[in-house]
């Protein structure tokens, strides 16, 4: 018998394979709705050939077969973890996307504590200060947070926090000669990733004050909040265990929903900033037209998303009791 | 409708003007050089915005820019909130393995991160402003999809659905004339978000390149501006701020349109 | 005077000082002002009179609007901002509507301690029972840790929970309704309160778990001797377990009195009313609700006010005209207070006197307009 949490998992990863054979299928109908194939761009990139070397290559790379044949070939090289070659970095493309993967990681994690913190905070803020000057002020600013453009804002803290107040470095993930012993390096990494933590959080912070906000303001309404007031318990300690925490449910939900979106827009993050993640990959694959290249991308974005998808899980049984299993099922009558 | 709401929708009206407008005020073709590089907003009444960095009017392209995120915001999400439409009544109505499949598959798009989905489609398809349409479209449908599922399921078990089954009217007949109408009205509350995510994807899209090369847009005006932006970041702040303005007013305009419609839906969004 | 007040007021039993009544109410009005400021303001507690002993159960006994919870909310100080009270709550002695709202926080819990209608929505979702009782504990008595902890399972057992070791470490959704209650009970006598506020708290239990809760309830009104101030609409529950009843009606006091002799021979004509629904075998009124549709609401009747008149009147089967233009004072009558200009009268019509004899033939023999009148349309 497994213990409860690693047969969560696995059932979850179970889950996650259809999602990933869709995902699949969609990836080869891209690819080969592409004019031309990876022998052409190979070719192209090889500056010609001739039409015997295309033949050879494309019986090697298995790309003479018919449709279903070439599929097939597909998901064996997929589940090998064979996503071809790239010609943008000359190299496998898993080994591209796990050399750029720490980085990625790194931006999307900071970035979710940053904006989900903060949105809390906030949104917590605005649900105590209902109606009032605060509340305005903050509901608003979500508002238009909500809608600035990410790339744009990136752009707009780059000028007045780099060039103008040259506080920051302007791009990259570390000095190409900065400190080597770990420390310094680390502490060089996180001074880099500043403005675009501060840039991918802020967009993404809107969301969850709002869910903040909206269930907070029902949690503080709720008879279990009166109760604790019947009890005499002072007002903060009420506020953090008997509102906060009941109204954390939904935004933490809403971190699972939102993983995607955050990697599709890290993409243009890490391009305006530099940062050599997946999404620097992605838009380098693009701009090549590397379509192998792209296909990986977003077959280990679909992969990265499920992952953070069951650690949210895990994480919401945590905090809601409702979600654990049913063993604890005590008392009944 | 809520004040917010009004707000919106003149600041929706404001674009419409702009992007109407836009041969009226500037005849020329926005992509002109027409005066010196780099001239600062209000230096010159005849670039009141100024100039770029290779000369060309600010404000035009600015104007011109307005159809661009229209057009494709408005087509996009008119393309997603159409296949949501679609594949949820007839998930909704139908149940059963369909259902199952066309969930799955709509789980599929919600979890693929659909950036890079558009990124990927983009760049098989050829950068064109269609197939941004396309790739948006294609890319954000399951949040309709979904809800006009649950909607049409609670609907389907009701008198008036078993009356016109009775009737011998086909399946899908009942489907999308009797019980569609009635689970279209949440799906109001997604139209502003819809349409202002769709916005920001083709600005984003526009500023890594991928709109369509001959067009001028907001994202590709922030994308030029930013060769210049140690010297002139007002070409990098004035489309930003343009982009901002337009999605605030669909998404105000939205919610305002649905507390409208279905007061008691207000959270939902 | 303040000072005095906040410093004993919130302590344990050790301040009792057995002079003074556990609770003592006097001409307490709470008044809501309109939300939006444009509506008017809305009385919902008249000037009434309470007084209370510790080891008594005082049962308010009322329909909605009749101003119950509007009063069990002024004495546990929870009233929402709209909301302005006068007049003046003693516990032991000092009066706790004076206190500023730090100190009233001591005072609840400590002093005053309450249970709530519905024992889902009175625990907090996500937290394990057991540790919203350590809270209780650290907050009024300091206690931490494995102290704390002995001492919730302590109260837990005293509440009729258990295996209490291991329904501590559940969450409210693992408990059934009367659990819930249990816990919410032993949660609010945790700190050791002289006055507990329950309302109507067993409505939303089932008829053999309400029965056992109502027990509980009044054994630790035996044991720990404190005082329940009792909120129901339903006056069998009240006269089940309560020493007193007082009967509400429109915001006022209509009738308080032991309860065996208010069941017996009700002085108030509403209290005839109440009885009836409240009878086992009432003739056509089963639900209870029935009475409740045709009184008037709260709104309607302070529309009608500037306090002209009993106002009951308008649905009183023996209303004369002089009821319709002078309320009656609350008046002593048989052991206890009674507001009826015609209270002596009442037991002369057919009825009142013993109801359970014989339903049917009485109650059809009053009037049938009489508005909100039992048996109404038989």
């Amino acid at each position: 018998m497994l213990p409860p949490t690693l047969s969560f998992i696995l059932r979850r990863l179970l889950h996650g394979i259809p999602v990933v054979l869709i995902v699949a299928v969609g990836v080869f109908v891209i690819l080969e709705a592409a004019p031309g194939d990876a022998v052409d761009a190979y070719l192209a990139q090889l500056g010609g050939g001739d039409a015997s070397l295309a033949a050879d290559l494309r019986e090697q790379w298995g790309l003479d077969r018919s449709e279903l044949g070439r599929f097939i070939a597909y998901l064996t090289s997929i589940v090998t973890l064979d996503l071809g070659r790239s010609v943008a970095v000359g190299g496998s493309v898993v080994e591209a996307i796990l050399t750029r993967l720490p980085a990625t990681l790194l931006l999307m994690g900071a970035s979710i504590a940053f904006s989900a913190s903060l949105g809390v905070l906030l949104g917590g803020i605005a649900a105590l200060r209902r109606g009032g000057m605060t509340d305005g002020v903050l509901t608003l600013g979500a508002l238009i947070l909500n809608a600035i453009p990410g790339f744009w804002l990136g752009l707009i803290l780059i000028v007045v926090f780099v060039v103008w107040l040259g506080w920051f470095p302007h791009a990259g993930f570390g000095s190409i000669n900065g400190p080597r012993d770990p420390i310094g390096r680390s502490l060089d990494i996180a001074w880099h990733l500043v403005l675009p933590v501060t840039t991918l959080g802020l967009t993404y912070m809107a969301l969850y004050l709002r869910l903040m906000r909206g269930a907070m303001i029902e949690t503080r309404a709720s008879t279990w909040v009166r109760a604790a007031r019947a009890r005499g318990l002072p007002e903060t300690r009420i506020v953090r265990r008997h509102m906060a925490r009941p109204a954390l449910l939904p935004v933490v939900t809403m971190l699972g929903l939102q993983a995607g979106t955050m990697l599709g827009g890290s993409v243009v993050i890490e391009t305006v900033f530099a940062i050599p993640g997946l999404g620097s990959l992605a838009y380098l694959a693009v701009s090549q037209r590397d379509l192998p290249l792209i296909a990986g991308v977003v077959l280990a974005g679909t992969v990265l998303v499920i992952i953070v998808n069951i650690l949210v899980d895990l994480s919401y049984a945590r905090i809601d009791p409702r979600m654990t299993d049913e063993r604890l099922r005590t008392g009944v009558g | 409708m809520t004040r917010s709401g009004w707000v919106g929708a003149i600041g929706l009206g404001l674009l419409v003007a702009m992007a109407l407008l836009a041969p009226v005020i500037k005849p020329r073709d926005p992509l002109d050089l027409v005066g010196r590089p780099l001239l600062e907003p209000f230096a010159d009444p005849r670039f009141l915005l100024g100039t770029d960095a290779l000369g060309r009017d600010v404000l035009a392209q600015l104007l011109y820019s307005a159809r661009v995120s229209l057009v494709v915001g408005l087509a996009a999400a008119a393309g997603a909130i159409g296949i949501g439409i679609g594949v949820g009544t007839v998930a909704g109505f139908l149940g059963g393995r369909v259902d199952g499949i066309l969930m799955r598959i709509s789980e599929a798009f919600q979890t693929v991160p659909t950036f890079l989905l558009a990124l990927a489609l983009l760049s098989a398809l050829g950068a064109s402003t269609a197939n941004v349409v396309l790739a948006i479209a294609l890319s954000s449908w399951p949040a309709t999809a979904r809800l006009v599922r649950a909607e049409v399921l609670s609907l389907r078990q009701r008198e008036y659905v078993d009356a016109a089954r009775l009737a011998g009217l086909g399946p899908l007949t009942v489907a999308f004339r009797e019980v569609l109408p009635g689970a279209l009205q949440p799906v109001v509350a997604l139209v502003g978000v819809t349409v202002g995510a769709a916005i920001l994807v083709e600005s984003a899209l526009a500023f890594l390149g991928l709109g369509d090369p001959n067009q001028i847009s907001w994202g590709v005006m922030i994308s030029n501006g930013r060769q210049a932006i140690r010297v002139a970041p007002f070409l990098v702040v004035i489309p930003g701020v343009c982009v901002a303005l337009a999605i605030l007013s669909v998404s105000l305009l939205g919610d305002g349109l649905a507390a409208r419609l279905a007061p008691q839906r207000r959270y939902l969004s | 005077m303040a000072a005095g007040g906040s410093a004993t007021a919130g302590g344990p039993t050790t301040s009792a000082r057995p002079d003074h009544a556990a609770l003592e109410v006097r001409d307490l009005r709470v008044r809501y002002r309109s939300i939006d400021d444009h509506g008017p303001d809305v009385l919902a507690v008249d000037g009434i009179d309470l007084t209370m002993d510790r080891g008594e159960v005082l049962s308010l006994v009322g329909e909605s609007g009749s101003g119950k919870s509007a009063t069990l909310l002024a004495l546990a100080g929870l009233l929402p901002a709209n909301a302005s009270v006068s007049g003046s709550v003693r516990l032991q002695g000092h009066d706790i509507l004076a206190l500023p709202e730090r100190a009233r926080a001591r005072v609840r819990g400590r002093g005053i301690g309450m249970v709530f209608q519905d024992p889902g929505g009175s625990l907090t979702p996500v937290l394990t029972v057991g540790s919203l009782i350590d809270e209780v504990l650290l907050v009024h008595r300091g206690l931490q840790g494995a102290a704390a902890r002995a001492e919730t399972e302590a109260l837990l057992a005293r509440c009729g929970v258990g295996d209490p070791a291991r329904r501590a470490q559940a969450y409210p959704h693992q408990l059934s309704g009367g659990l819930r209650q249990r816990v919410a009970i032993a949660a609010a006598l945790a700190a050791g309160p002289e006055v507990i506020l329950a309302d109507e708290p067993t409505t939303a239990l089932d008829a053999t778990v309400q029965a056992q809760v109502l027990d509980l309830l009044v054994g630790l009104v035996a044991d720990e001797g404190v005082a329940l101030v009792l909120v129901t609409h339903d006056l069998a529950v009240a006269a089940a377990v309560a020493d007193r009843i007082a009967v509400m009606y429109a915001g006022r006091i209509a009738e308080e009195r032991p309860a065996g002799e208010l069941m017996e021979r009700p002085g108030h004509p509403y209290t005839v009313a109440l009885r009836a629904a409240a009878l086992p075998f009432r003739p056509r009124d089963r639900d209870g609700e029935g009475i409740q549709e045709r009184l008037p609401e709260l709104r309607g009747r302070m529309a009608a006010a500037g306090g002209t008149g009993c106002s009951f009147a308008p649905r009183c089967p023996l209303a004369t005209d002089h009821c319709r233009l002078v309320a009656p004072p609350l008046e002593p009558f048989e052991g206890g207070l009674v507001a009826c200009w015609r209270a002596g009268e009442l037991a002369e019509w057919p009825g009142v006197e013993s109801p359970e004899v014989e339903p049917e033939v009485p109650l059809a023999a009053i009037e049938p307009q009489a508005v909100g009148w039992p048996g109404q349309g038989a």
